[in-house]
């Protein structure tokens, strides 16, 4: 598609058949002659008149000549001097036939520190790539978007198919029969019993690692209200305890004193756990290194214990263990990581066991987390990843159809190029020829 | 005197064309006004400096200030200037509310643009002030030498100086303030001034003293030195003064002749007292000086109408969230325990959602800014004065002779550049060089002067070729000998292009041959020269005719050292070459004092006679009064009345038996006038010596009278002296083209631009310069509208003179509807007095449509207001962008009056300069500043404001979407610092490079297609059709980022290691996206791609991927939730990477589409020469590449081409008229 300027144009003419020694007015006047007589990039040639020919040619020329390396030896001597154009060529001849005497060298001197330096900055001359869009480079471009991102999609869809995935929605099933009409007084209770169990079938054979979500929806974790309700350097170190002026309406307890972790977020910590087992052998969940290493080491600090949490009058969610510095509470660190959307999963844990085909998991929640109130759902998630992370089939059904229409957007435009050709650079398609009565409309 | 006085009164003092300097005219106001009275309260006690320095006579000191502001006032007023634009008080509401929690960004992230963009103009402001305030300091430490008292004199400098100072000013110096003339180094009290600074003429002016105070020429006179002056307020009239000097217990009057004034400078003298009477700002340059109208560019108030859309859109989307909001908030939030409901304030109160509601209405107004693009304004205003910076810059637009390069003063009209329709041009000094050739003259009834002038020269080749177009049209094809297909259109190129080579050789010839030859004097006829016009029949005719010319004049004579003959300097180029011209006939003037002028006369025996001639009055030349008379007394006591003027003038005033030539002269002086030359008819009267003491008497009471009817009462006497003239001859001057004129007009033509030549010239010569011009050739059909005479008086008359013009108009415009033949043209002449009645409300439409419908048209006879209306009524009527260009104060109100004021920069004066908006040094530069910058501008600031749109609307809304997702809450995705950096940094620079560096196409093609030019005017880049193309292409773009994102990144893990995607991760992948997808789309757009856009598209989305880095790696308490978040969380992630694939080429893609079918089936001429030059047919196909470039100018009706196309219409038709006959 690209093409440079910088190809060698020489552009060398017989102009005038006097013998070298022309008189200055006929070099003159050749130069005018030639000055109408020729299209190519007038202001960007040099001008020279040897042997009876003027010759040009352009700057940019890099490449043997005999003007070229005059012209590069004098840009090497450091000489600051001007390429001489076509104009000052024209200036020069005919002031040496005007001007009477040296007289003049000063004047001409002030007159031309006004004059522009020369650069080819200044006069917009910069060599520059020109890429135009021919049929050919749309066509070639269309087809190779298509070509790339066809198998792009293919592979995503692929990952995405090998990842297993299981889904269990449980807060309604969870909830004991006798409270379905009263769910949240289930769950605010603080007699009932909340445990539940669940059953999981593996479809497919899950290699380890196995992830544990959960999934809520419904929960406006982006809600500004509540992502601005936090206090970073509160989490971040013990000497920032008191700085909970971000963090309302969690704060401060009653009497003033600040609350460790501070902010809504914080307070309105998951509850839910889950056990499982797999044929009454319990399984291992690994809940180590669930959170990111740069939050556990940096932004959470291991000098800062909870404090004053969930002691208030409203109860949110979790209770932290006061004793465990808040870098280890990798639960809340999880959750502090606010979702972009409302519906959302998180990370619980680590199943680090292959779960085979068929096998029938047990599942021991402890049914806490209040989602009843608002309308939203709890869902227990087992999944394996892939290279995409989890199953996500978007991703390659969006690249299989931007590259499909890339093919089609090609073939297209070979059908209609074929049914209505233009050759390039056709002058009848210029303005002037398509509509001969009057282009100046 | 009130505003609409002084605006009149600018028009007035800027109508002395030619002849122009120290001419008294009338006040306008009416009445007497004593000396004291309102308006003339000014009281100056000489050599009294301290009585000015306590009230009541307190005047400014003579400190300068031209700043802007001051270091206390610079950031009051700055601010107050910046914030006068909408879209910044918008952003300055919305950084204080940013204070507030009802802000969804962190303050910083507010400010820190607006802080950047504002105080990035103030910059610019506090720049220009600097430079000012040096410039003034300069200025005001000056040094000039001032009396202390006792007869000394010392140095001080020029900001000291106090009203009542007496100040000696030394040769070659500038006078520091507006001085009253005392005495000089001259016996006779007169100096010389030169005004270059004030009016920008070269020529010497002269200033007499009064002679009252000729005594007072050495320092010791003014020990005791005491006078009052009682003079007018301050105020702008640089040529009006009056006032009174009392001194010695007597009153004298003062006129302009005393008046020294400020910026000037003193010539030829060796020093002058003088008595301060205005300082600093009251000096009457610093009262002149005015700001020009501040004009803005059709495609920036096209872009107001845009951001009122934008702010439209943005209210209306922050009414759907707010409302959205406080629904959610109603009924959604109290179920929200985990947002604790109960414990709110008002903005989240869900028992007030209306409350919240409303505050989420300021909330999203700040939200969504994002729309409105806070750094458009800045980019714009850094793009134009690149832009600016190439056209000074420009080497083809430099001018060699004068040393002038090409100067955008205003850089805010570039792209108007681009666009322009109609071009109103001056004649003298833009189109001619106002360089005077004495060519011919007619003395008592005969025609002297063989040479012929260029025009008649131009015109008589263009008659030659008219007629004889068979031959040239054979000898042409021979010459250039090509292989021809198409005969017509070859040839036809060919020889367009060898005629224009021709009169190139042939005037450079012509010049070369007469180089030798006087400056100003090209007659040629041996009856005149070496005195044999003794032996002419009329010869005592004869000497009075070369007397009239050495006496009657204004100018200075200054001896050339090296060649021992005279310069003159004279006020007007035509006086100038008379004087050369009397020289060279053997009258050579060379001695002026203050009441004499002293000529050497030759006779045939070569002695030279050195006579004196008592100049007892000088009646002076005004464009009102057209004419100029001395009256003087010869060495035999013969009292003399000399005068010369406009030949109509003159010949009103003959006595009877003065008519003896008239006859023929008036024939001559139509001959001259078809020639192209400016002529003036030359008379005398011998006066009686009481005859002439009585009107003296007269005389010299008229002028006495102080106030402002002294000037119509002098116009009375010198009417009464003024009669009765015997005819001598006439005079005619050539007016010399301007180098490559005709070529530029041609060039200009076939670009589609109609030009309107405006001039004070007369019908003849307006005509002939139009031949020259080609605007006018044979076959044209000329449409002239003239008044008829009448002899009625009042009102009837006015009616039936109105009718008649209407009716004239009226069969035009008739005749032009039934043409048939489409090549038709029609040229309209119309004169300045039908033009008065023209221009009237109720005609000026008929006289519109007649004129726009014609090819060119000249209005000669204009006075400078006639210019400024035509131009109004151009601009106004047919809507199109209009250019005036013209070179002197008259051009003033046109310059300031069009779209585009373009100035002449030559040697004239520099008014024209200063009101315009770009200076270029010669006509011909016209075209390549309209088609090479004004196309290359318009189309670079259309496609920049288009992005623009685009990438801010791309951006804001996918805010807007997010807004759905988290109940209205206005969360924003993004981090804080990404939304800052957007407009700042990350998409800033690469839309800058495509406005001050992208070409369609190289600027030779410009010139070689003019016809690409129509792209601008037919406003193709900067439609309604393609602004909204590319909002829709932003819509697009924001809702494939957004959704494509949220789809992808919904709930699953995004990463091997089984990590979901939280807010900042979707953000920043989402930021990526735009990031990438903005780029690249200005990377489709680019079509010239040097090492700067490479550097700047690429390089910002580098920049991008650097910003997060180091971002990522500062302490998380600035990042927040953007620790790291590249390195580790999306770096390692596949899905990231493709994701920005895929939304990028998804973004892209309809654009590429689109532009691809454009120009596979709909390609515009760009696109198709782009082509050629990509696949160097031009080269390959010379021929073809030349039948195109002459076929983009077909229409043409007017220009060299036009003229040569109709010739060969005619040919053609002859050919076909044989080929039916055999």
């Amino acid at each position: 598609m690209e093409y440079c300027d910088r190809q060698v144009r020489i552009a060398r003419r017989k102009c005038c058949h006097q013998p070298p020694n022309l008189g200055k007015r006929k070099r003159r006047a050749a130069f005018v002659v030639w000055e109408e007589g020729d299209d190519l990039d007038l202001q960007e040639a040099i001008w020279t008149c040897k042997n009876g020919q003027i010759q040009r040619r352009h700057p940019s020329i890099r490449s043997g000549g005999e003007i070229e390396t005059k012209i590069e030896k004098r840009e090497k001597e450091g000489k600051k001097r001007k390429i001489p154009k076509k104009k000052d060529l024209v200036e020069m001849t005919s002031k040496g036939a005007m001007s009477s005497g040296g007289g003049d060298d000063a004047s001409a001197a002030r007159r031309n520190s006004k004059k522009p330096q020369y650069s080819r900055f200044t006069q917009q001359e910069l060599p520059a790539c020109k890429p135009i869009l021919t049929p050919g480079w749309v066509i070639t471009i269309f087809i190779f978007v298509g070509i790339i991102f066809i198998p792009i999609g293919l592979a995503s869809l692929f990952a995405s198919e090998r990842v297993v995935e299981i889904v269990d929605q449980y807060d309604k099933d969870c909830v004991p029969n006798k409270y379905s009409e009263d769910m949240v007084g289930f769950i605010q209770s603080s007699e009932t019993n909340k445990t539940c169990s669940r059953t999981l079938t593996v479809p497919k054979l899950m290699k380890s690692p196995v992830y544990v979500y959960y999934q809520l929806d419904n929960f406006y974790q982006n809600h500004r209200r509540y992502v601005k309700s936090r206090s970073d350097k509160q989490l971040r170190s013990s000497a920032y305890e008191k700085d909970t002026s971000t963090c309302s309406p969690e704060a401060t307890t009653a009497d003033g004193s600040p609350i460790v972790p501070c902010g809504l977020i914080a307070w309105s910590l998951f509850n839910d756990t889950y056990g499982f087992s797999v044929n009454d052998k319990a399984l291992e969940v690994s809940k180590k290194n669930i959170a990111w290493k740069s939050d556990q080491d940096y932004k959470f600090g291991s000098d800062v214990f909870p404090k004053n949490f969930q002691n208030g009058s409203l109860i949110g969610g979790a209770k932290l263990n006061s004793s465990i510095p808040l870098s280890e509470q990798e639960d809340l660190i999880v959750w502090m990581r606010t979702a972009a959307l409302p519906t959302f999963r998180k990370l619980y844990g680590r199943i680090e066991e292959d779960l085979e085909a068929n096998e029938k998991i047990t599942v021991e929640i402890q049914n806490n987390y209040n989602t009843y109130a608002f309308g939203g759902n709890k869902r227990l998630v087992l999944s394996t990843t892939s290279w995409i992370g989890g199953k996500n089939d978007f991703l390659g059904v969006a690249y299989l159809l931007v590259g499909g229409l890339c093919l089609f957007l090609a073939i297209s435009f070979i059908l209609m190029y074929v049914i209505k050709p233009r050759p390039l650079g056709d002058p009848s398609f210029l303005s002037w020829n398509r509509n001969p009565a009057g282009h100046f409309n | 005197m009130s505003p609409a006085g002084r605006i009149k009164k600018k028009l007035r003092w800027s109508n002395l064309y030619t002849f122009s300097c120290l001419r008294p005219h009338v006040l306008e106001s009416e009445g007497p006004h004593s000396l004291g009275g309102p308006g003339f309260s000014r009281v100056v006690h000489c050599n009294q400096p301290r009585v000015h320095r306590r009230k009541p006579l307190k005047y400014p000191t003579n400190y300068i200030t031209t700043t802007k502001y001051n270091i206390i006032t610079f950031l009051p007023k700055a601010i107050f200037e910046q914030f006068r634009r909408v879209a910044n008080v918008y952003f300055l509401m919305a950084a204080i509310l940013s204070l507030t929690p009802v802000a969804p960004f962190s303050a910083v992230s507010m400010i820190a643009p607006l802080a950047f963009v504002v105080g990035l103009s103030m910059a610019k402001e506090a720049l220009e002030d600097w430079r000012r305030f040096i410039q003034d300091m300069k200025v005001n430490s000056r040094k000039i030498s001032i009396h202390k008292g006792n007869g000394i004199f010392a140095y001080k400098t020029w900001q000291k100086i106090r009203v009542g100072d007496i100040v000696k000013v030394e040769k070659d110096q500038f006078f520091p303030a507006d001085l009253l003339l005392l005495s000089s180094s001259y016996e006779d009290g007169i100096c010389y001034v030169e005004t270059m600074n004030l009016d920008g003429e070269t020529n010497l002016k002269v200033k007499r003293c009064l002679e009252v105070t000729l005594p007072l020429d050495e320092d010791g006179a003014f020990g005791d030195f005491t006078g009052t002056i009682r003079c007018e307020d301050p105020n702008p009239s640089l040529y009006t003064f009056v006032g009174s000097l009392e001194y010695d217990r007597q009153v004298f009057a003062l006129d302009p002749n005393q008046i020294l004034l400020r910026d000037s400078k003193l010539r030829n003298t060796a020093y002058v007292y003088g008595v301060v009477i205005f300082t600093g700002p009251d000096s009457k340059v610093m009262q002149n000086s005015t700001k020009s109208p501040s004009k803005r560019s059709r495609i920036e108030r096209k872009m107001d109408y845009v951001i009122y859309f934008l702010f439209t859109l943005l209210v209306l989307i922050s009414l759907i969230s707010s409302i959205g909001f406080a629904v959610k908030t109603k009924f959604d939030m109290p179920k929200a325990w985990y947002l604790q409901p109960n414990n709110t304030t008002n903005l989240y109160d869900p028992s007030r959602p209306a409350v919240a509601g409303i505050f989420h209405l300021v909330t999203a107004l700040i939200l969504y800014g994002y729309l409105i693009p806070i750094s458009l304004y800045v980019s714009i205003e850094v793009v134009k004065v690149l832009q600016a910076m190439f056209i000074d810059q420009d080497l083809l637009m430099y001018d060699e002779e004068t040393g002038k390069p090409a100067l955008a003063r205003t850089s805010n009209l570039n792209e108007e550049l681009g666009q322009v329709d109609t071009i109103l041009s001056d004649k003298t000094g833009t189109l001619t060089c106002n360089q005077m050739d004495f060519l011919k003259c007619s003395i008592a009834g005969v025609s002297y002067g063989v040479s012929s002038s260029e025009v008649e020269i131009a015109a008589a080749k263009q008659m030659a070729s008219d007629l004889d177009g068979e031959n040239s049209e054979i000898s042409g094809m021979s010459m250039h000998n090509r292989s021809i297909q198409d005969p017509w259109d070859n040839s036809r190129v060919d020889l367009v292009e060898s005629e224009i080579e021709l009169e190139t050789v042939v005037t450079s010839k012509d010049e070369k041959e007469r180089k030798p030859m006087i400056k100003g004097f090209s007659f040629q006829d041996s009856r005149l020269m070496n005195g044999n016009w003794l032996k002419e029949p009329n010869a005592d005719v004869m000497l009075f005719f070369f007397r009239i010319l050495a006496v009657c004049h204004t100018a200075i004579p200054e001896l050339n050292e090296e060649t021992g003959s005279f310069n003159y300097e004279a006020e007007s180029p035509d006086e100038g070459a008379f004087l050369v011209a009397a020289r060279e006939f053997g009258f050579e003037f060379c001695r002026r004092t203050q009441t004499s002028v002293f000529i050497r006369e030759r006779s045939t025996s070569g002695h030279p006679v050195e006579r004196e001639f008592k100049l007892l009055n000088l009646l002076e030349f005004s464009s009102k009064r057209k004419r100029m008379s001395v009256i003087v007394q010869d060495e035999d006591g013969q009292i003399f009345l000399f005068c010369k003027g406009a030949d109509s003038i003159i010949f009103d005033r003959l006595a009877k038996n003065g008519r003896r030539f008239e006859e023929d002269t008036t024939k001559h002086l139509n001959e001259y006038g078809e020639s192209g030359l400016r002529t003036l008819a030359l008379a005398y009267k011998k006066l009686e010596e009481p005859e002439y003491s009585a009107w003296n008497s007269e005389f010299l009471r008229a002028k006495t009278t102080i106030g402002s009817d002294r000037e119509a009462m002098l116009e009375r006497v010198s009417d009464m002296m003024e009669r009765d003239l015997i005819l001598v001859g006439a005079t005619a001057v050539e007016d010399k083209l301007q180098k490559g004129v005709p070529q530029c007009i041609d060039k200009l033509a076939q670009a589609g631009l109609k030009i309107w030549v405006l001039t004070g010239d007369k019908m003849e010569t307006a005509i002939n310069i139009g031949y020259a011009c080609s605007l006018l050739r044979q076959g044209m059909k000329q449409i002239c509208i003239t008044t008829m005479n009448t002899d009625l008086l009042g009102q009837d008359a006015k009616k039936a003179v109105k009718e008649n013009i209407l009716m004239q108009i009226t069969n035009a415009s008739q005749m032009i509807k039934l043409e048939k033949d489409p090549h038709a043209a029609f040229a309209l002449v119309i004169d300045g007095k039908t033009l008065v009645y023209a221009l009237e409300d109720d005609m000026k439409h008929q006289f519109l449509s007649l004129a726009v419908d014609c090819a060119s048209v000249i209005c000669c006879r204009v006075s400078p207001k006639q210019k400024a209306l035509v131009t109004r009524l151009v601009k106004e009527g047919t809507g199109k962008t209009t250019l005036a260009i013209g070179d002197g104060a008259n051009d003033v109100g046109m310059i300031q009056e069009a779209d585009i004021g373009v100035g002449i920069s030559g040697v004239e004066g520099m008014q024209a300069v200063m009101a315009s908006d770009f200076a270029i040094a010669q006509f011909r530069f016209l075209e390549r500043l309209l088609v090479v910058h004004g196309h290359w501008c318009y189309k670079r600031i259309a496609q920049m404001i288009c992005y623009f749109f685009y990438k801010n609307i791309a951006f804001g809304l996918t805010l807007f979407y997010f807004e759905a997702y988290t109940g209205f809450s206005g969360q924003s995705v993004y981090d804080d610092w990404y939304m800052l950096l957007f407009n700042v940094l990350l998409t800033s620079l690469p839309v800058i490079s495509l406005g001050a560096f992208e070409q369609d196409v190289s600027s030779e093609v410009c010139l070689q297609f003019p016809a690409l030019y129509q792209q601008g005017p037919r406003n193709l880049f900067f439609d309604w059709y393609r602004i909204f193309g590319w909002m829709a292409n932003g819509l697009y773009s924001s809702l494939i980022i957004f959704f494509l994102n949220i789809n992808i990144f919904s709930d699953q893990a995004f990463r091997a290691g089984g990590q979901t995607s939280d807010m900042s991760a979707v953000g920043t992948t989402m930021f990526t996206c735009i990031i990438w997808a903005v780029n690249c789309q200005i990377a489709l757009t680019m079509s010239h791609f040097t090492w700067i856009q490479h550097l700047f598209v690429w390089g910002s989305i580098g920049s991008w991927y650097i910003f997060l880095v180091l971002y990522g790696m500062t302490s998380p308490t600035i990042s927040g939730s953007a620790f790291q978040i590249l390195v580790e969380a999306l770096a390692p992630a596949p899905i990231y990477w493709s994701a920005t694939l895929l939304v990028t080429i998804a973004c892209n893609l309809p654009y590429l589409a689109h532009i691809s079918f454009q120009r596979s089936f709909n390609p515009m001429d760009h696109h198709v020469i782009q082509e050629i030059k990509y696949y160097k047919k031009d080269v390959e196909d010379q021929h073809m590449w030349k039948r195109e470039r002459s076929k983009a100018r077909q229409k043409t009706k007017i220009g060299f081409t036009a003229r040569v196309d109709a010739k060969i219409r005619h040919l053609k038709g002859k050919l076909q008229k044989k080929y039916i006959t055999v």
